[in-house]
């Protein structure tokens, strides 16, 4: 995938949109799947669902290559998968498998994928920021023309280590973007109870640096402030902060209702009524540009890969506990 | 080769020049560390001689000090990350033992993380209670980080290539009442391998297993109990994560006798784990129960006169060695 090295409004093309299409069709199907797996007791341990923030992930994802790098959050399936990570080592670690991304040591909070500049999921809030800005440290630091993306989520910016980073790196100049996704909740506490701002974009200000609000249900648009940021990260004019306005589908944690009414169903209903999907599909459909059924055989070809993953997945072999001290030093 | 007297922090200072000579991948950030050479003039000359590229002041920022230098380090840089007191080791915690001491391991070991912090510990300043502190324990217990604690010149300077070398994140903790001490060391570079222990003076009668700044010390105290006969072996671990456990109970096999000697409070210090080993693995050839001299459970104090009460010093370990021989 070659990235544009301007930044100028792309045209909504065929291929385009049926990237952005099967990207987030990917993650969804996925996490769909393995919310079931784990509420039947297949799989083992708890998820952060990323149903309904798709479109973040998908319109960011596309404008970077494999060279550029992430970091991503304990909701953080969808970063993997829209970098283009495997379904057969993302089922297998969950199903905590030798064969999985992280060999069964890490499970859902911390697939990783170095070949795909993937720098991990991160169970500490907050906590891959810091390391987004030494990621790109390192792209300046060697000139190699590539960024680093940090996604995090609005309650993050609340902590310590989003201020002390997107500080440093705007003292810098350095090559990274960070993605606030806003989905109005930390954990189950609502943003007016957790800031007095509504825009969290505006924190850019106190930075020095750009912040741009973008409708994080609609993947083209997130793309194009994507684009802008990257290329002026790759101009040598430091970070941008990115607030993506958007909504997680499920719980904060599994795919069961909700354990205490702290959000109105109407205000679910009203996100859903806006998925991000169903967006690009009705775009794709009304421009010309790609057909219902295009978009059907990408639900279908999808099935078909989450079918093998979960195949590979419970035919994998588990962890030898001999093994345990493996890995906890570099030899 | 060719050996010389110098200082601690010289030796230290030396090494990092040579280490940053060594690997251009290796570059230095902190507060202060650039252009006033940090405020112990550990890092003095290095950004005359490596740039401003290379060696970087940084805002007031623990947390991004290091996670920056986890990011850059997973992506195969080798950062020197400074923290200044050790005490702000508490500020950067969650980038320290949730971050860099665990991608290696949650991850699969598809991620290396070769990132050296680098700061200063230990009393007898009256800098009082959050400049003061020896927290070596605290690091040590977390699995995936390695600690070095240099009590020699030498080992000042080995220490820190050994570090930078090291494909793990390390920590590498001076000793700010040892920067002055002088002692001989080789011009070249050289590594101290972690997990090395020094027999820093042989004897027979009883081990002193001895931290850091606690060696000096030490040794002061064998060479009085020399005088009336008392021959002590003395050991400094030199790293307590990895910790040569092999050495120190060789020695205690030998002596039947061990005293463990750190600046860090008692309570849970690293002189906890090494006595409970020792008793694991040399039962059977103690005269008398392990001892232990560390500081009281108490933050450092600032009076002279409370914190010399403080710290433990030669005259104590001698009384603490002739108490463990009266035993038998």
């Amino acid at each position: 995938m070659a990235t544009p090295t301007e930044a100028e409004v792309t045209p909504a093309t065929r291929e385009l949109v049926l990237d952005l299409h099967r990207r987030m069709v990917r993650i969804r199907r996925f996490e769909e799947s393995s919310g079931k797996l784990v509420e039947t007791g297949e799989m083992p341990g708890f998820l952060h669902l990323y149903v309904g923030q798709e479109a973040v992930a998908s319109g960011v994802m596309s404008v970077l290559t494999d060279a550029d790098q992430i970091t991503s959050t304990h909701r953080g399936h969808g970063h993997a998968i829209a970098k283009g990570a495997e379904f057969r080592p993302m089922f297998a670690e969950l199903y905590a498998k030798t064969t999985g991304y992280c060999k069964g040591r890490g499970g859902s909070m911390h697939i990783v994928d170095m070949n795909r500049g993937m720098l991990g999921a991160n169970a500490i809030v907050g906590g891959g920021i810091p390391i987004a800005i030494g990621a790109g440290f390192a792209s300046q630091y060697r000139g190699d023309g590539t960024v680093a993306v940090s996604f995090f989520g609005d309650g993050a910016t609340n902590i310590g280590a989003f201020h002390e980073s997107v500080n440093m790196a705007a003292v810098w100049d350095l090559p990274v973007i960070f993605v606030i996704e806003n989905n109005g909740y930390a954990e189950f506490t609502s943003q007016e109870r957790h800031m007095k701002l509504t825009d969290i974009a505006e924190r850019a200000s106190s930075y020095g640096i750009p912040g741009v609000i973008v409708d994080g249900m609609d993947a083209l648009a997130v793309r194009q402030v994507a684009l802008e940021a990257v290329d002026r990260a790759k101009r040598g004019e430091g970070p941008t902060l990115i607030e993506a306005k958007t909504y997680r589908f499920f719980d904060h944690q599994g795919i069961k209702g909700m354990r205490i009414p702290y959000r109105d169903p109407a205000e679910v209903e009203a996100w859903k009524s806006r998925d991000a999907i169903r967006l690009i599909e009705a775009i794709g459909v009304e421009r010309g540009l790609a057909s219902a059924e295009e978009f059907e055989r990408i639900w279908a070809e999808v099935e078909d890969e989450i079918n093998d993953g979960i195949e590979f997945a419970r035919n994998s072999p588990d962890p030898d506990p001999a093994d345990i001290l493996d890995d906890v030093y570099t030899v | 080769m060719t050996t010389r007297e110098m200082t601690y922090v010289k030796a230290f200072n030396e090494g990092m020049h040579q280490a940053m000579a060594e690997d251009p991948d290796v570059f230095l950030i902190g507060e202060d560390v650039a252009g006033y050479g940090g405020v112990f003039h550990m890092f003095d000359g290095l950004l005359d001689a490596y740039g401003d590229k290379r060696v970087k002041d940084t805002p007031i920022a623990e947390q991004a000090i290091i996670g920056l230098g986890v990011g850059a380090a997973a992506r195969g840089l080798r950062p020197v990350c400074d923290l200044m007191f050790m005490d702000f080791v508490g500020v950067a915690m969650d980038q320290i033992f949730n971050q860099a001491a665990k991608m290696k391991y949650m991850f699969g070991g598809a991620v290396s993380v070769p990132l050296t912090i680098t700061t200063a510990g230990g009393a007898g300043m009256s800098a009082a209670a959050q400049h003061s502190q020896s927290l070596e324990a605290w690091l040590a217990h977390v699995p995936g980080l390695k600690v070095a604690l240099p009590a020699t010149p030498y080992d000042a300077k080995g220490l820190i290539v050994g570090a930078i070398r090291d494909d793990n994140p390390t920590i590498v903790v001076l000793q700010k009442k040892m920067l002055g001490v002088k002692g001989p060391v080789p011009e070249e570079i050289y590594a101290v391998p972690f997990g090395e222990a020094t027999i820093s003076r042989e004897g027979t009668d009883a081990t002193i297993i001895a931290i850091a700044r606690m060696l000096p010390e030490a040794l002061k105290a064998a060479e009085k109990l020399a005088a009336d006969g008392i021959s002590v072996e003395v050991i400094d671990p030199r790293t307590v994560q990895p910790l040569d456990t092999e050495t120190i109970v060789t020695s205690v096999r030998k002596t039947n006798r061990a005293l463990i000697v750190h600046e860090a409070v008692q309570f849970g210090g690293i002189g906890a784990e090494i006595a409970a080993q020792i008793q694991e693995e040399a039962f059977d050839y103690l005269d008398a129960p392990v001892a232990r001299l560390a500081a009281p459970f108490a933050p450092v104090p600032y009076a002279p006169v409370l914190e010399n009460a403080y710290v433990p010093d030669a005259a104590r370990i001698e009384q603490s060695v002739r108490r463990m021989l009266e035993r038998n």
